[in-house]
């Protein structure tokens, strides 16, 4: 109640205002999309009913009747969330051309706010990758690709090669949506989070990812990679907003029995002053392999941030951190393997031509329908699921999540309140150079800061820290106790504050700003 | 230690994708060789663990009523080859 009762200024202040309307805004964005196609960062761009949504959220305000905070603000969702009546693909031949009958509770609880939804932002297929790069519609481009800030610290081979070949990454496999949220065509986004997906583009794109709590939001709708371990991720331009998707989202649903009963309390995120009660924690086996040094110097200068703010800080240990990212690996590709049996072509998605046999028509389907990494997924799956595997690899990596959701139990016990780590281990590495190693072989690297963070369901967010020596984001990470998300945003809102990440200088978004872009600030607060 | 050819026959057959260039069977391989790497934690006594919600919450059952249904039209609309209210599949 409180939340809808506030005054909000920004974008939010400015709709009720009048300084602006929703339909003024939508076709910003839209045009700020066209503009900005190039990122390759929407599959499917819904104009009409975001114009349609956008005249209704008009009417409210003209009646003096807005839904709440969220009323008129123009969204994206990531291609993997059903999206009643617009296509649904998750960057998948599989799915190319379903158009879901149904929203997902996230989306529908979106809409019912009355926010605007602008489309379906580009992933890697099925959400399997840490780059955005490995979808049928092609790679994402990160937006800081394009900025000042990007260019005047790279040194182009050629004039004619310059942007170009030099192009990095946004990270994933919520790239899309990052990169959406980073270049300013919305104001939020949704993204998903099963090993890392939403923090690492993030981290990449200079945006804030929040994980929520296992449980807290709900999956129904989410197409599903790993059960017992997705989570709808929120991308945002600051913690504030963050804390505002998060109180339209978070919430018991009957449509997905996975989600606590508990009533959840929307908040807004308290201004700390004094953090001398805090106690962070470091975890020393975050000092993984491949840290870039200058995301270790970062990391070590934001723990000098609150200890010399009063708060203590002290160094912790999660033994099993070098075993998480196998761990998911088994796990992960053992869900994969039950949850993509569902793609068969006969009740939705991609069918094959081929009529010798049901069992022919599957597999045929299933080889035209799906890219490698997906297929790949699949037979390791089934491998560790096999009898003669069961206990040696399924169980067994059952029984090291619980080792490893057990040690941050310890810790959280021991008086830590607040974990803070690095999100990636470098800054976002141009296409050309990602693409070297397979998707397996990235996945493994790139996940290994983000991923026990899921293993445990703990809550997780990336805050944008500086800029790298190339001119890009890093962001760190904060993780929390289960269902603490006050507390952790509390600390990540202070931290915010602390380091004034830089705003993106890009050329595309000043032809087009006219003041209502502004983000350091949140779009709904003031 | 490799994976013999009767394993992937079955394999092949349980995941209904195939995989048989080399290339593939090389991944699982690696895949494998990755997934080893467990064995070398020891976790004697403990539990393997299903939910992490497991503390706060059994999966519940709800009341064997019906809410939802007559959706034949919409469930019908995404599938490619369909006669009257069913879905078809090639013979076999």
């Amino acid at each position: 109640a409180a939340l809808k009762d506030r005054l909000c200024s920004q974008v939010s202040a400015a709709l009720k205002e009048g300084r602006v309307t929703p339909t003024e805004l939508c076709q910003r964005c839209l045009a700020l999309i066209k503009s900005t196609k190039f990122l390759n960062a929407y599959i499917t761009v819904a104009e009409e009913t975001a114009l349609k949504q956008a005249e209704e959220s008009e009417e409210r305000y003209k009646r003096g009747q807005p839904l709440g905070i969220l009323d008129g603000i123009p969204v994206a969702v990531k291609d993997n969330f059903n999206t009643a009546g617009i296509e649904t693909t998750c960057a998948s031949n599989m799915l190319k051309g379903y158009i879901s009958p149904y929203n997902a509770t996230v989306v529908q609880k979106l809409l019912d706010q009355g926010a605007v939804l602008l489309g379906k932002t580009n992933l890697d297929e099925f959400a399997m990758g840490s780059g955005s790069t490995d979808g049928v519609f092609g790679p994402v481009r990160n937006p800081w690709s394009y900025s000042n800030q990007y260019k005047d610290k790279s040194v182009p081979k050629s004039h004619s090669e310059d942007e170009e070949s030099n192009w990095v990454i946004t990270g994933g496999s919520s790239g899309g949506s990052a990169a959406a949220v980073s270049s300013f065509t919305c104001f939020a986004a949704l993204g998903s989070d099963t090993g890392g997906s939403t923090r690492n583009p993030a981290a990449h794109c200079g945006v804030v990812g929040l994980k929520p709590t296992y449980g807290l939001i709900s999956r129904h709708g989410l197409i599903p990679l790993v059960n017992s371990m997705d989570v709808p991720g929120i991308l945002t331009r600051c913690v504030d907003d963050a804390a505002v998707l998060l109180g339209s989202l978070a919430g018991h649903d009957p449509k997905d029995s996975t989600t606590v009963q508990d009533d959840f309390r929307p908040f807004e995120v308290p201004d700390l002053t004094d953090v001398s009660k805090l106690s962070i924690g470091i975890p020393k086996e975050y000092h993984a392999p491949g840290l870039s040094s200058e995301i270790l110097a970062l990391w070590s200068k934001a723990a000098d941030l609150f200890k010399n703010a009063g708060a203590k800080v002290v160094e912790v240990s999660l033994p099993h951190t070098q075993y998480s990212i196998v761990c998911y690996h088994v796990l992960c590709t053992a869900e994969v393997a039950s949850n993509m049996a569902r793609f068969d072509g006969l009740e939705y998605g991609h069918r094959s031509d081929e009529k010798e046999s049901t069992e022919s028509m599957y597999a045929a389907t299933r080889r035209e329908g799906f890219n490698e990494v997906v297929r790949g997924r699949i037979l390791s799956g089934n491998y560790f699921l096999l009898k003669e595997n069961y206990e040696k690899y399924f169980v067994k990596a059952q029984k090291v999540r619980r080792l490893i959701a057990n040690d941050f139990v310890k810790v959280f016990r021991s008086g830590v309140d607040i974990l803070l780590t690095p999100t990636t281990l470098s800054d976002a590495a141009p296409y050309t150079e990602f693409i070297q190693e397979d998707n397996r072989t990235r996945s493994a690297q790139d996940d290994v800061l983000t991923q026990a963070a899921n293993m445990a369901g703990l809550p997780a967010i990336n805050v944008p820290t500086a800029l790298s020596e190339r001119g890009l984001p890093v962001g760190l990470q904060f993780i929390g106790r289960s269902f603490q998300e006050k507390q952790l945003l509390t600390v990540a809102k202070w931290f915010e504050k602390q380091v004034q990440f830089p705003m993106i200088q890009l050329e595309e978004v000043k032809r087009h700003d006219n003041g209502v872009f502004q983000h350091q600030k949140s779009a709904f607060f003031s | 230690k490799k994976v013999s050819v009767e394993v992937l026959d079955h394999l092949e057959h349980l995941a209904l994708v195939d995989f048989r260039d080399s290339e593939g069977v090389q991944r699982l391989q690696k895949a494998i060789q990755f997934a080893d790497q467990l064995h070398e934690v020891n976790t004697d006594g403990v539990e393997p663990m299903d939910s992490v919600l497991e503390d706060r919450w059994c999966l519940y059952l709800r009341e064997d009523d019906v809410t939802e249904g007559n959706c034949t039209k919409d469930l019908l609309e995404n599938a490619r080859e369909k006669v009257e209210e069913y879905f078809v599949a090639p013979p076999g």
